[in-house]
């Protein structure tokens, strides 16, 4: 048994004291980062990157991954509490999670999450053992064609799934494209859109976007509103854990998001947030039974779903990373920094090179979960008690932790700046109806999607047609289109229309 | 002609303006080079050019297609917006002069009164918590190299 040997090889690695001492550390702190609404992964990990030198590679990257998945939990914590999704995955968990502790349900809301992750990461670590060998023997026969039409696809798999106009997600995810192309280029080294402004030559900051568009954008619609439609949660909160109804009505959804998010996160660039995406739509589709809260009105499913795929998604997603090399979301591309920092090459040869690190790796995934789930249950009746303070005197605190975090991101206030840019930008967005997901995706693939298409059209010699003589490219790219012939289908496009718009 | 949908109308004018801005950059600016060695224009130039074209697009379609409402765009809160972007804006401008304790309750004041429900004493009391807080979280705790005090006083 090869999964086995190298499973014990991994729990081995992953359970010696000072390991599991990392691994907790990585949790806690990615959990209270998380939490902090605005200080997401990336900022941490980039915080934390200098003081990794001192660490061997081992620890180092467990403790990354720690607060990988603290970060991601801690994300859903304030996706659920105050509707500020502290990660783009965790946009659709303020969905219905909001609703549910605005209704006095923040506990069982929390719980389910929690739960859910849990149990989804257990089956995403047992499929990343199983499947992440076979995948890296296909990685080997992907070239930059093969790269460019995953993404492609990728990409298109997100736009289908999101809702509303198709045409205006798809426009969105070219502006993040575009907003992507601002850098220096990577084979020319010639600086793009940058009108000699020195900061915007590194490219504009993952962090500014998320936190311009989504807090400062949702602070300032909120406020719009008037005060009687905002926030009020019920006094009367509704028990701290889960009934047993909640259990039975929770269970399938999670299933499904298991299952879709470990398909998913496997897609560079989709990762978490397709998943989490999918999962929703497919929860909305499923039949509701009439004891059921209707979705986006607090339906534990519109929880539970979505957590569970984020959270499988997030697990496999390490699989792209550590077989193909490339990095799915910002977290990755800044732990592919800590592994270069080490001298590791990311890549299908990390598995025979390095085997204690990637088995060790996928086992202390596995550590990290359990840990959070111990860590945060007795915690949500804190969080519940966050909600008792009224939102004129939380939206200021949240746009100070987003300020911090911003500031600290260079030790420079230029990302302040930028992030107040987007946050005008993220106001237009929700007045004018496009979702700004899509973009953001766009934004992290676009300098990824340019260097494959370019390094493909130069061993083509400028010939297109590589994208489609290529099997496997072919394959990806008849899957994406697919895709967008599938929902352009009249009677499903009524249908998916339906299915956004029940409320 | 009449616009059938108000949002779709702006949006679709935002993609097509933006998209034609990123494409006639790339071309005036960044060599193009050939499909066979794309320069650093390349990819752009394609990408803004697809943009204007779904700009475009959505542009007509919000002027044929018939809906139910016009879909408007609604009333635009101008005071939170306007000052929750100048209150974060002016935190950036002043954090590295005047320092953290000084900045965020600045900050914290100037936001509050973008709510409608703005009341002073309690501002100035979750002012002072945020700023203990944040000095405990973010310096003590967390270790940041965030400036404290204004740059007059630390020079001492």
């Amino acid at each position: 048994m090869d999964l086995l040997s190298n499973l014990a090889l991994g729990f081995q690695t992953a359970l010696t004291f000072q390991n599991l001492g990392y691994a907790l550390f990585g949790a806690v702190l990615g959990t209270l980062i998380g939490v902090l609404p605005g200080l997401g992964p990336v900022a941490t990990i980039a915080m934390l990157l200098p003081s990794i030198y001192t660490l061997d590679a081992t620890p180092a990257l467990i403790m990354l991954a720690g607060i990988y998945y603290g970060a991601q939990y801690g994300g859903s914590t304030t996706a659920i509490l105050i509707n500020v999704p502290g990660e783009s995955s965790s946009v659709v968990t303020a969905l219905d999670g909001y609703q549910m502790a605005r209704s006095g349900r923040a506990g069982p809301a929390l719980a389910a999450a929690g739960l859910g992750s849990f149990f989804a990461g257990c089956v995403g670590t047992v499929i990343i053992a199983a499947f992440a060998p076979p995948l890296t023997e296909l990685a080997f026969k992907f070239g930059p064609a093969e790269y460019f039409s995953l993404m492609v696809l990728g990409l298109i798999g997100a736009v289908v799934l999101a809702s509303g106009s198709l045409v205006k997600a798809i426009a969105m995810i070219l502006l993040g494209l575009l907003i992507g192309q601002i850098n220096t280029d990577v084979i020319s080294g010639v600086p793009r859109y940058s009108f000699d402004i020195p900061e915007l030559t590194d490219g504009v900051g993952f962090v500014a976007i998320a936190m311009g568009v989504f807090g400062f954008g949702e602070i300032i619609s909120n406020l719009g509103q008037p005060a009687e439609n905002r926030q009020v949660f019920t006094k009367d909160v509704k028990g701290l854990l889960p009934s047993g109804q909640d259990i039975r009505d929770a269970l399938p959804a999670v299933l499904r998001g298991t299952a879709l998010g470990s398909l998913l996160g496997v897609l560079p660039g989709g990762g978490a947030l397709l998943a989490a995406f999918a999962a929703y739509t497919l929860e909305k589709k499923m039949p509701i039974k009439p004891h059921e809260t209707p979705f986006g009105k607090g339906n534990i499913r519109g929880v539970a779903g979505p957590e569970s795929a984020n959270n499988a998604g997030a697990q496999t997603s390490f699989i792209p990373m550590l077989t193909l090399g490339i990095p799915p979301n910002a977290v990755m591309a800044l732990m592919v920094g800590a592994m270069t920092i080490k001298g590791i090459q990311p890549g299908p040869q990390v598995m025979q090179s390095n085997p204690e690190l990637f088995w060790g790796l996928i086992a202390s995934m596995w550590v990290g979960n359990l840990m959070l789930v111990i860590l945060n249950l007795p915690l949500i009746g804190i969080w519940i008690k966050l909600l008792t303070v009224p939102y004129r005197f939380l939206y200021p605190a949240i746009l100070v932790f987003c300020c911090i975090g911003l500031y600290t991101l260079n030790n420079n206030n230029f990302d302040v700046y930028m992030a107040v840019g987007f946050g005008l930008l993220g106001y237009v967005f929700y007045k004018l109806q496009c979702e700004p997901a899509p973009l953001l995706l766009g934004f992290i693939l676009g300098p990824m999607m340019e260097e494959n298409l370019r390094r493909a059209l130069l061993l083509s010699r400028g010939d297109w047609s590589t994208f489609i003589t290529r099997p496997l490219s072919a394959g990806l790219l008849l899957a994406a289109l697919l895709m967008v012939v599938v929902v352009s289908l009249p009677s499903i496009k009524r249908k998916r229309a339906e299915a956004f718009q029940e409320e | 002609m009449k616009i059938k949908s108000q949002r779709d109308f702006w949006s679709g004018l935002m993609f097509l303006v933006v998209g034609a801005l990123f494409a006639w950059g790339a071309l005036t600016n960044y060599s193009f080079g050939s499909s066979a060695r794309p320069g650093p224009g390349y990819f752009p130039f394609g990408l803004g050019l697809l943009l204007a074209v779904l700009g475009a697009f959505i542009l007509f379609e919000a002027l044929t297609i018939e809906t139910e409402d016009g879909e408007p765009v609604g009333q635009i809160a101008w005071k939170p917006l306007i000052v929750i972007l100048v209150s974060v804006a002016l935190f950036g401008a002043l954090l590295p002069r005047l320092g953290l304790f000084i900045t965020l309750p600045i900050l914290v004041l100037m936001a509050s009164w973008a709510s409608d429900e703005f009341s002073l004493k309690g501002t100035i009391v979750s002012a002072i918590f945020l700023d203990v807080f944040s000095w405990a979280i973010f310096i003590k705790g967390l270790g940041l190299t965030i400036p404290l005090l204004p740059t007059f006083l630390a020079a001492n």
